[in-house]
Parts: structure tokens; sequence; C-alpha cells
């Protein structure tokens, strides 16, 4: 499995991370040796066989509906970068 | 004081022979002397440190005092510390101080513990040298040019060198056993959902699990006994009681039964490697344990479906990290997207940009089925492999890795060869059981690991083989020079 540089910006745009110009070909590269690698996986026959998920067999617990926590909201944002008035700050979505 | 367990601290403790506030002082002054040449902790805590060893000397004076009580030990920087940093040795975490604990960080805590600082590791767990860290890569305390494995590098050079009796670490495909191997002492990661993964900064979520490092099994079974549990506030931890991992480590081993795995014995092994696995192998023979060889007809499949199952979850995982509400943030976006594009960018080193980016591409459109839900069934024949193999063994066993401890730089431009570092290791994490790394003999004066896997919940019982290994042998009583 091979990846082009051009396979690799798609990627990195669905992941959200920039390529920068002098990365494309190393990155094609090492992303390209993973796939090979991972490939072998298609030397068994897997017909039949169920999806495994997670290693233990369990169901997801419910608990009462009620409220654990307290309000920590300042605490909570204080490792916010850019914060006012209780709300994160992004750059202008809606003009 | 450091050349002593963890068993033999606390029973110094409960004698009066020395106060937690002298232990502590000691091991934080060892630390200020002996990591600036190894880098295994990225913060120390010491007044927070000497501030919990005094409520310890009240509680051991008042009668009150546990096993762990006024021991030091050292968290990977991977646990969430409330008002401390928790960077997981990435530059995205920098400035991230934690709001709360997490519940191993507590457990032990409320165990009476004493928290020396943070340990070193590789950036977001993804590693097997710690020289994927923000922070530097770390070296093996017996030989300072060769890395000491990862990603729990920090913690096992720590307890190597004796600058902490013992530590917890993390492995999500061998990064508690494959530094423990690495740097000679005995590390245990415990069967899926043992340990709340709660505040524990997620890698591949259905792969990740704490446990213990330690100088010796006795060590690992005592800090397991204090670090697992049932957690309501980890969706995936097991509901039942936590076993006596103590009271069983003298069992004898007449008539146990140990699988060793042809594949693993047969297929490329270095010559030395299995020499120092015949020698432990050989101990346990002696000491009345039948030795059964045992097929994992899947197991060669383990390192391909894991880098697609462990880099879907950690792409999923990681995509937390936008810049907006905690991490790096980078300076005057101009967009949206460009904030996310250049924080994650500038926040993230390669090798974790590497496994997001094989993890996004394994989850799109069109892809989804040939990647993940093969995986997903491949880890279903390991995971039946290994059923199998336990209805015909108590324990299987198989080195920890495939050499002792390689030189920084070695293996940095190849990342497919440092995957291979797991291949011993991996197929235990896709099946969730636990498995543990011992010293095994050495190989040119440096340290090599004994694998043993247990069946789901067995950790008990590997202890006990652990334990009766180490009574009878001095492997995991080297230590290195200068310490």
């Amino acid at each position: 499995m091979s990846l082009s540089q051009d396979d690799v910006e798609k990627i990195a745009h669905l992941a959200r991370l920039a390529v920068a110009p002098d990365e494309g070909a190393a990155l094609s590269r090492d992303l390209s040796n993973i796939l090979d690698l991972v490939a072998q996986m298609e030397t068994v026959d897997t017909g039949g066989v169920e999806p495994m998920a997670h290693p233990l067999e369990m169901h997801q617990r419910l608990r009462p509906d009620e409220v654990t926590e307290t309000d920590q909201r300042e605490r909570y944002m204080s490792n916010a970068p850019q914060a006012e008035n209780g709300l994160f700050l992004v750059p202008r979505v809606i003009e | 004081m450091h050349e002593k367990t963890l068993a033999e601290l606390s029973a110094g403790l409960q004698a009066g022979d020395f106060s937690s506030v002298e232990l502590t002082r000691h091991y934080l002054d060892r630390i200020g002397r002996l990591d600036p040449q190894l880098n295994s902790f990225i913060t120390v805590t010491a007044d927070q440190a000497l501030v919990q060893a005094e409520a310890a000397d009240a509680r051991i004076a008042a009668g009150e005092a546990g096993s762990l009580t006024g021991i030091p030990l050292a968290h990977k920087d991977i646990f969430c510390t409330e008002g401390i940093r928790t960077s997981c040795g990435s530059k995205m975490l920098e400035n991230f101080v934690s709001p709360y604990d997490a519940t191993v960080v507590a457990n032990l805590a409320d165990a009476g513990m004493v928290m020396l600082g943070k340990t070193n590791m590789d950036e977001f767990a993804m590693g097997s040298s710690n020289e994927t860290s923000y922070y530097g890569p770390v070296r093996n305390p017996w030989n300072t040019e060769c890395v000491p494995g990862g990603s729990s590098g920090g913690s096992a050079a720590a307890v190597a060198a004796r600058l902490a009796p013992v530590a917890t670490g993390t492995d999500t495909g061998g990064s508690i056993r494959q530094p423990a191997a690495l740097t000679g002492i005995t590390g245990l990661k415990p069967t899926y959902g043992r340990c709340s993964r709660y505040g524990m900064i997620a890698f591949a979520s259905s792969l990740d699990q704490a446990g213990p490092m330690a100088r010796t099994a006795e060590d690992a079974a005592l800090l397991l006994g204090g670090m697992a549990g049932f957690d309501g506030r980890d969706s995936t931890s097991a509901e039942r009681a936590v076993d006596d991992y103590v009271s069983g480590l003298d069992a004898p081993l007449q008539g146990l039964r140990v699988g060793l795995v042809r594949e693993f014995m047969e297929n490329d092994l270095d010559g030395a490697i299995a020499g120092s696995a015949e020698a432990v192998i050989a101990e346990l023979r002696r000491q009345g344990a039948e030795i059964v060889e045992i097929s994992l007809p899947n197991v060669h499949l383990s390192v391909s479906a894991y880098y697609v199952v462990a880099p879907a979850e950690c792409s999923s995982n990681l995509s937390r990290f936008d810049g907006v509400r905690y991490g790096h943030r980078c300076e005057n976006p101009h967009d949206l997207e460009d904030l996310y594009k250049r924080s994650r960018s500038e926040g993230f080193g390669v090798e974790v940009k590497r496994r997001i980016m094989i993890g996004t591409y394994a989850l799109s459109a069109g892809f989804y089925d040939a990647y993940y839900i093969k995986a997903q069934k491949v880890r279903q024949l390991i995971a039946a492999d290994f059923r199998a193999a336990f209805e015909q063994v108590d324990v299987i066993a198989s080195p920890t890795a495939p050499g002792t401890a390689f030189r920084i730089g070695q293996k940095t431009d190849d990342p497919v060869s440092m995957y291979l570092q797991d291949i011993y290791t991996i197929a235990v994490n896709l099946a969730g059981l636990p498995g543990m790394s011992i010293p095994a003999p050495q190989v040119d004066g440096m340290p090599v690991g004994f694998q043993l896997i247990g069946n789901l919940f067995d950790e008990a019982r590997l202890l006990n083989v652990a334990h009766r290994i180490q009574s009878e042998t001095d492997w995991h009583r080297q230590t290195p020079e200068g310490v």
C-alpha cells in the first residue's frame, strides 16, 4: 500500500493537521510502510468472525439520573488558552 | 534506604527505624543528584511530597497505617494529578494543570503513599524507547547511551536507578513490560478494566491499562492491591472484588502448567534472548512446573491488527486537543480551521501525528471495513487462540522483548522497526489479558525480560509464579553501576 503526498494531505486535513512542505515526503514513506505492516492481516480468512470491539464481555452500566457533580466551571476553564465570562473564545465563525 | 524493597521499607516505617519524611528526603536527594543524567522525571513535587510524608508519619504514629502508608512513589505523567502539571510527555499539555486526580492517583494517596513527582514518557504513550517525549529522551541506568524502553521509560529508569521504590505505568501494547525488561525491573499489566482509566489520559481506550512497576513481584503485588478496584467513573471498569495479591505469593509451583508459545520461540528469536528465557524455564521446571508447548496460530498478526486498532482509537481520542478548551493554542489564528490545524501541528510530535493519520485513514469512508472491522476480526481470532491455550495451561511464558536496550537514535528513523519491539507483548493487550515482565539472566551486562501471561483476572497467579522464581534466583537483584 502506497500513499501519495496528495493522499497524505487529504488525510491530514481530515485529522485537522497541517503538513509542512518538507514533511510530506517522509510522512508518505512512513505511513506507506506502516500500511504495509498492517496489510499482513489480509493473509488470514476472517469470514464469519465476529468483530471484537472490546476485551471484556460487559454491558454499559446505567446509573440513576441524579446530579452527582458540583458546578466547577471556573476551575475547569482555568486551563483554557482564551476564555471570557465563562465562554471559550475562538476566531469568528459566523460573519 | 534505597536498597530496600517496598516491603522492607514498609516494615522499617512500622518499626520506627526511619520516618516517611526521612525516607522522602532521601529519595528527593537522590533524584536531585542522579536524575540530571537520566531525565526520568518531568516534574519533581518536593513540597507536596513532604506534606504527604508528614501526614503519613502521623498516620503511622496513630497506628492507622497500611502497608503502603509513607512509601514514596513516582507517577507516570499520563495520570492526572490535581494542581500539578500533567504533560503526557507532550508540548500540547506543557501548561496543563489538572483540576482533578486520576482514580489510581487518588487510591494510592488514600493509602498514604507519597508522590515524589511525575515521570517522563513517550508522547501520549506512543513509543517504545521514550525518545518521542517532548521533554527529551530518558537514559537507561544500565548504559546511558541506551534507551530505557517505552512508553513508561521514566518510571522504569527511576525504579531501576532507585530514585523511587515503585512507580506507576500504563501499557497499551507493552509500555509497562518492555521498559521493565530493558531496565531489569518487574512490571505488571493487569487485566483490562482492573485499574480505573479515569484521569489517565487516553491513547487507545480498548487497550489502555495501568499497572505497577517495582523491583520485585512482592512489591508489584502490594502496589497493585492499592491501585486496583471498581470505579463507577470508568465505564469499562471491572465490577468485581480485588483479589488478595500477597497471601498466595509463596504457593509452590508443583504441577503448574506453563505454556511456551511455539510461534514466539522459533521465529527469528535472538539466540542469546532465547538462552536467557530457557534459564528461567529451567528454574520453573526445577520447582515442579510442567512445561507444555502451545500454539497461538494467529499471534503473528498481532502487530498488524494493533496498528489499526490503536491508531484508530488514538485519532478519535486525540481529536479533543483542539486549542480551544485546554492545551496548546497557536498564535493569531485567522480562522477556526487555522486554529485547529496549527495548534495541533505545533502541539503534537511526529510519532503522534503519524498515528493520528493512520487512524484517520483506517476510519475514513471507504476504508473502514477493510481496516478497522478487519482488525477487530483478527483481534477476535487472537483472543480465541489464547482462550484455547488456557484450556491446556495455567500461564503462558515467552521473552518480553526481542533484544536488550538499543542505542538512543538507533530506531528513530524507522517507525516499523520500533513497532516490532512489541511483538511479544501486543497480543496480550488485544486479548485484554494480564501480562508481566520479570528479570531473566542478563546478556552482555544488559537486562533481559521474561514475560508471563495469565488468564483474565489471574494477576495473583502471575505474581505467585514471579515471586517463586525471584525467591530462588537473584536475576532481579542486579543493580546498575553507580546506583
